[in-house]
């Protein structure tokens, strides 16, 4: 496969995000840290490092939770996503997510949840949107599993598929990045194989950040891996080279399993 | 036998004696509606039959009639009033829930607990000073205007209980797929909510049908059918109140049924919004 050269995409500078007075994550001068277009980056740590408030900073979700402030840049294609007058939904277009807990919307059908983020901004064409549909449960690996039962109330679909669902949905408003936070936490080892293996082609499309607690997804999914401790990024590299030749004698600990 | 026996067994019997006690309370509560009931239907169910629904009250001393007017009078005046109450119900529920950090909304919940605590008399001399004075003349719009006050706390409250056990994960998918917030609001959380906030609403419907006091200087009442809201209007409790102090015996018994038509309307909506209840989403 021929690889386009690896350029950035996304990139946190000095980011600190507190809650209250308390640092969620960026102790020590902030997480600097660049996301490799096309590329997957893992995040991994022990619970309550910071995985997931460094996570909500890339799209703002931040900004629902009344406590939390964050400081420092996050920049998409070299623009802060935090500077004044920069409209959060249009980031969050930009930038999708999949949170740890699936939730298709319980009121719509599979076809409806998948089409959500499409008709709610008013594209109403039938053609576009059965054809966004398809394209985004096809990226998704879920459509030849539902395909005869599109009108079917998505509440009836298994926790992995309705995971796959809610891929498919972020999917479907066609975002640049992909942020996941612990996507497969919940799910069993087959639901867990597939989204382990959609994930390998969803990079052709879309840029991927992954939090993970677990180490071996992590090696076997990612091409960089970022490791944070306590609120701090320690390490970051080539995902090889971090579960190979760590630098920091707390990563080291920590994938050869001494503690977390 | 131990000290800690002896606790057990104490507390065993404070559970026991406990337990008796809420039964008896439980008890006490079916007693008294039964015996409410039992009374009504043995004074009124006489005056019930199809005249009842289908004729208009008669002057005193003359027998017979019914009290359509009253019954279509209670669905019209309680009906507007609930369409008036809903926009603003529903409003202040949403800014309540999905808007907690809003700065008016201390003041919106303060006038809310005192609206909701308020006799409901002082909603119809609202409404009649609103309404009333400047319209000069009493009229079942007047009347839907003091149920609708009475109704908006209320549904602000249901509303704002209901919305808040929509799990903040549906919202938050919603964000992410760069919709904006209002957006999230009316196509994700109100319809997941759907079957509580119809709940709410029957329930605040069923409370305001048996309210007489706001209709005293409003609705008015009538004795005749009246369909057009800017003209007097008669409803069941104002009735009822109006015939159960005359002096008149066929008055008491139309009082008395009066009293089972609308207990009976009240029970059918709270059987209705258990219903609506039931139903996920
Ligand atoms: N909404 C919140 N309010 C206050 N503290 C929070 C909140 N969310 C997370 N935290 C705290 O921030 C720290 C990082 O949490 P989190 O990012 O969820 O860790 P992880 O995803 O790595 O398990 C933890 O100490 C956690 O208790
Ligand atoms: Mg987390």
């Amino acid at each position: 496969m021929v690889q386009e050269a690896v350029d950035v995409h996304m990139e946190s500078r000095n980011l600190v995000v507190r809650y209250g007075n308390r640092v969620g994550v960026g102790v020590g001068g902030g997480v600097s840290l660049p996301l490799y277009r096309h590329r997957i980056t893992a995040l991994i740590g022990p619970s309550g490092c910071g995985k997931t408030t460094f996570l909500r900073a890339l799209n703002r979700m931040h900004d629902l939770t009344p406590t939390a402030r964050v400081e420092g840049e996050v920049l998409l294609d070299g623009e802060n996503i935090y500077a004044p007058g920069v409209d959060p939904v249009l980031v969050r277009r930009r930038v999708g997510m999949v949170f740890q807990k699936p939730t298709a919307f319980p009121t719509m059908s599979i076809y409806d949840n998948v089409a959500a983020g499409l008709k709610l901004v008013g594209i109403r064409d039938r053609k576009r949107l059965d054809e966004a549909v398809e394209r985004a449960l096809k990226g998704a690996a879920l459509w030849d599993e539902v395909k005869d039962r599109l009108r079917a109330p998505a509440s009836g679909l298994s926790g992995g598929q309705q995971q796959r669902l809610t891929i498919a949905r972020a999917l479907a408003v066609e975002p640049e990045v992909l942020l996941m936070d612990e996507p497969t936490a919940s799910l069993d080892p087959i639901s867990t194989q597939a989204i382990e293996d959609l994930l390998l082609t969803l990079k052709e499309q879309v840029t991927v950040v992954i939090v993970t607690h677990n180490m071996q997804q992590a090696a076997r999914v990612s091409d960089f891996t970022a490791f944070f401790l306590n609120g701090e990024m320690v390490e970051f590299g080539p995902t090889e080279l971090l579960f190979t030749k760590p630098k920091d004698p707390r990563t080291e600990a920590y994938i050869s399993g001494r503690f977390g | 036998m131990t000290a800690k026996d002896l606790a057990l067994k104490r507390r065993y019997r404070t559970e026991r004696l406990m337990m008796a006690l809420v039964a008896l309370g439980t008890l006490l509560a079916f007693l008294v509606l039964f015996l409410v009931l039992a009374y009504a239907l043995f004074q009124g169910v006489g005056a019930l039959n199809l005249d009842f629904f289908l004729k208009d009250m008669r002057p005193p001393g003359e027998t017979g009639g019914g009290l359509r007017q009253a019954i279509v009078g209670t669905l019209i005046v309680d009906g507007l009033g609930l369409l008036i109450a809903l926009p603003f119900g529903l409003a202040a529920g949403v800014l309540l829930a999905e808007y907690p950090d809003h700065p008016v909304n201390p003041y919106l919940r303060l006038l809310s607990d005192t609206l909701n605590g308020m006799p409901a008399i002082l909603f119809g001399l609202l409404a009649f000073i609103l309404i009333v004075k400047p319209m000069g003349g009493f009229s079942g719009l007047s009347g839907a205007f003091a149920l609708g006050f009475l109704m908006i706390p209320i549904l602000a409250r249901s509303t704002e209980g209901v919305l808040s056990l929509v799990p903040k994960e549906i919202r938050e998918a919603g964000l992410a797929l760069g919709l904006p917030r209002w957006r999230v609001i009316l196509s994700l959380v109100l319809p997941t909510a759907r079957a509580g906030l119809i709940t709410g609403v029957l329930l605040a419907f069923a409370r305001a049908a048996g309210e007489a006091a706001p209709l005293l200087f409003t609705a008015f009442g009538s004795p005749l059918l009246e369909l057009n809201p800017l003209k007097p209007m008669d409803t069941l409790p104002l009735r009822l109140f109006a015939f159960a102090i005359s002096p008149y015996e066929d008055w008491h018994r139309q009082a008395w049924a009066a009293g089972l038509v609308l207990f009976g309307l009240i029970t059918l909506t709270s059987l209705l919004a258990r219903r609506a209840s039931r139903r996920r989403f």
